[in-house]
């Protein structure tokens, strides 16, 4: 049974004041908050079992080992993936994203094709620019809507026998909109290109089935699932992380160095040279834990509730428009008032205890597309309440009332 | 009027607000009077860019003082800027590098300048300093 109030108070976080009022938090598309579970694992790991893992004879470092590990199994069986070694742990989003776009560099030439999508993240568009600039490979753009949609119909048209990869996030961060992305890796594989999805969104909503989608590299954040930064997973088929040359060069990654030649290590290992980050390895599986235990069915069922309410809630304000109005989109609400710059808005916000985000979210050619300098942008996740969206709508209309 | 002077005289009229309402609203109000700056100035050449809100600076020398106009586009750092162009404008290059603007901190907007706060309003400080370097260096 899926009670908010029980919910709450597994986030310290969330009893704390800001500027001398309660703290409401609606910055979780940026990072999401992290239960006492979840922080408890992480001083559990310091206090009892910190050594360096793999290849350690001693018990510290096999335990730890043994945990690293199994946290890889679960983020294995959280995205259903078909083998471990499937399963990359990467520093994030953005690190698993440059590791395949460096791996590209040399199974690409001129005159091949790259797609994106015109609600990427800068994150999900810089590196294959980079990509074109080594290769001489170029970029197609899937344009948008005034809704926020992906224009399908001229994905159809971009697509051809030149098209090597296809790169779209499963939702987008600036307006929450939720790709086709079925479709999207379908129409791909006609023409033989390879489709990375970045799910940094998109984890923290839904459950993604890497098999059942197809997909052949999904990347996602553990901070935007109630696990620590500076851990993510890249989601990779066997047959491509094989084909894939390695990214960084360091200890792990090798099976055999001589100055002559070295050989590589075979699966997940040859894609994470160096110590990893065990502590927030293992803290990820515990955070999957965590929002398994409250179940993705209730979570999209509840946020759900939470965007319809804040939606109609925000549109009774005069001059408020929301930006991103897809059918099919999570609980972010992107808005402007009138001509008030969002970083007015924020500020005001933010004297309020209310943590919004604003600017461009990392998406600039959205902006342009609007003709704005940025947004405000409220996401909800679900330990979030009504009563703090009511409090939004209180503390847009009081910035209004002043900056008007 | 020297800059630690006005500075003083603004940090007086920021005490008499009870809160920070009321600091928030002067300032707005600040931002929304003043023409900063003329518009011929408001070129790609003269923007700062923070990451979310644009501040032009122009400067000029007139009679040994620097006379610096400039403009946001969000209205809470244009406030910001007419009070640091109140204590920074007309006065002489030399006065200019060497003053501080702790006096922000002490009317209670100091979280405006933080470097991280992505406003424009660090750069821009740094920008006055270099004019004022600048024209200090043209004075000799």
């Amino acid at each position: 049974m899926f009670k908010v109030e029980d919910i709450r108070k597994d986030f310290p976080i969330l009893s704390r004041k800001v500027n001398g009022k309660p703290l409401v938090y609606f910055d979780n598309a940026a990072t999401s908050q992290t239960p006492q579970q979840v922080i408890d694992v992480i001083v559990d790991y310091y206090s009892n079992y910190n050594a360096n893992i793999h290849r350690g004879v001693h018990t510290l470092s096999q335990e730890a080992t043994d945990l690293y590990e199994q946290a890889r199994q679960k983020i294995q069986r959280h995205f259903n993936a078909k083998f471990s070694h499937e399963i990359i742990l990467t520093s994030g989003t953005t690190h698993g994203i440059n590791l395949v776009a460096n791996g590209f560099s040399s199974l690409l030439k001129k005159g091949d094709e790259i797609i994106v999508s015109a609600l990427e993240h800068h994150s999900n568009i810089v590196p294959w620019q980079m990509l074109c600039e080594r290769t001489g490979a170029s970029l197609k753009v899937i344009p948008m809507t005034q809704e926020g949609e992906l224009e399908m119909a001229i994905y159809d048209t971009l697509l051809s026998k030149n098209t090597k990869l296809v790169f779209v996030n499963h939702i987008s961060n600036a307006l929450g909109t939720i790709n086709p992305i079925e479709t999207i890796i379908d129409k791909a594989h006609k023409v033989g290109a390879a489709v990375l999805i970045d799910g940094a969104q998109s984890c923290a909503h839904l459950k993604p089935d890497v098999q059942k989608l197809n997909v052949d590299f999904y990347v996602a954040s553990a901070h935007k699932m109630c696990g620590p930064t500076g851990v993510g997973v890249l989601y990779g088929k066997e047959e491509w992380l094989k084909k894939l040359p390695p990214y960084q060069g360091g200890g792990e990654m090798i099976a055999e160095v001589t100055f002559e030649k070295t050989t590589y290590a075979d699966l997940p290992h040859k894609f994470e040279a160096g110590t990893p980050n065990i502590c927030g390895g293992i803290a990820f599986g515990a955070a999957i834990d965590y929002m398994n235990s409250i179940g993705f069915d209730a979570i999209a069922s509840y946020e759900n509730e939470l965007l319809a309410y804040g939606t109609k809630q925000l549109l009774t304000i005069d001059g408020l428009k929301i930006y991103g109005t897809s059918e099919h989109k999570t609980s972010v609400i992107s808005f402007n008032l009138d001509s008030i710059h969002p970083y007015d808005v924020g500020s005001i916000l933010d004297k309020l205890g209310i943590a919004v985000r604003t600017g461009h979210h990392c998406a600039q050619p959205i902006m342009d597309y609007y003709k704005i300098p940025g947004t405000v942008r409220a996401s909800f996740s679900f330990y979030n309440t009504k009563a703090e969206i009511d409090s939004l709508v209180e503390g847009v209309k009081k910035a209004k009332m002043m900056l008007s | 009027m020297t800059i630690e002077d006005i500075q003083n005289e603004i940090i007086e009229e920021f005490s008499m607000f009870e809160d920070w309402e009321e600091r928030y609203q002067y300032m707005i109000d600040l931002g929304k009077d003043l023409p900063l700056i003329d518009d011929q100035y408001k070129t790609e050449s003269n923007i700062i860019k923070g990451c979310q809100s644009k501040v032009w600076v122009h400067a000029e020398m007139k009679d040994d003082r620097v006379v610096f106009t400039a403009d946001s586009d969000a209205i809470i750092t244009k406030g910001i800027i007419a009070i640091l162009i109140r204590a920074f404008s007309n006065q002489h290059p030399k006065d200019i590098i060497d003053a501080d603007t702790s006096f922000i901190d002490k009317i209670g907007l100091k979280e405006h300048l933080s470097p991280t706060r992505a406003n424009g309003l660090v750069s821009m400080i740094k920008q006055l300093k270099m004019y004022a370097i600048a024209y200090q260096t043209q004075l000799k």
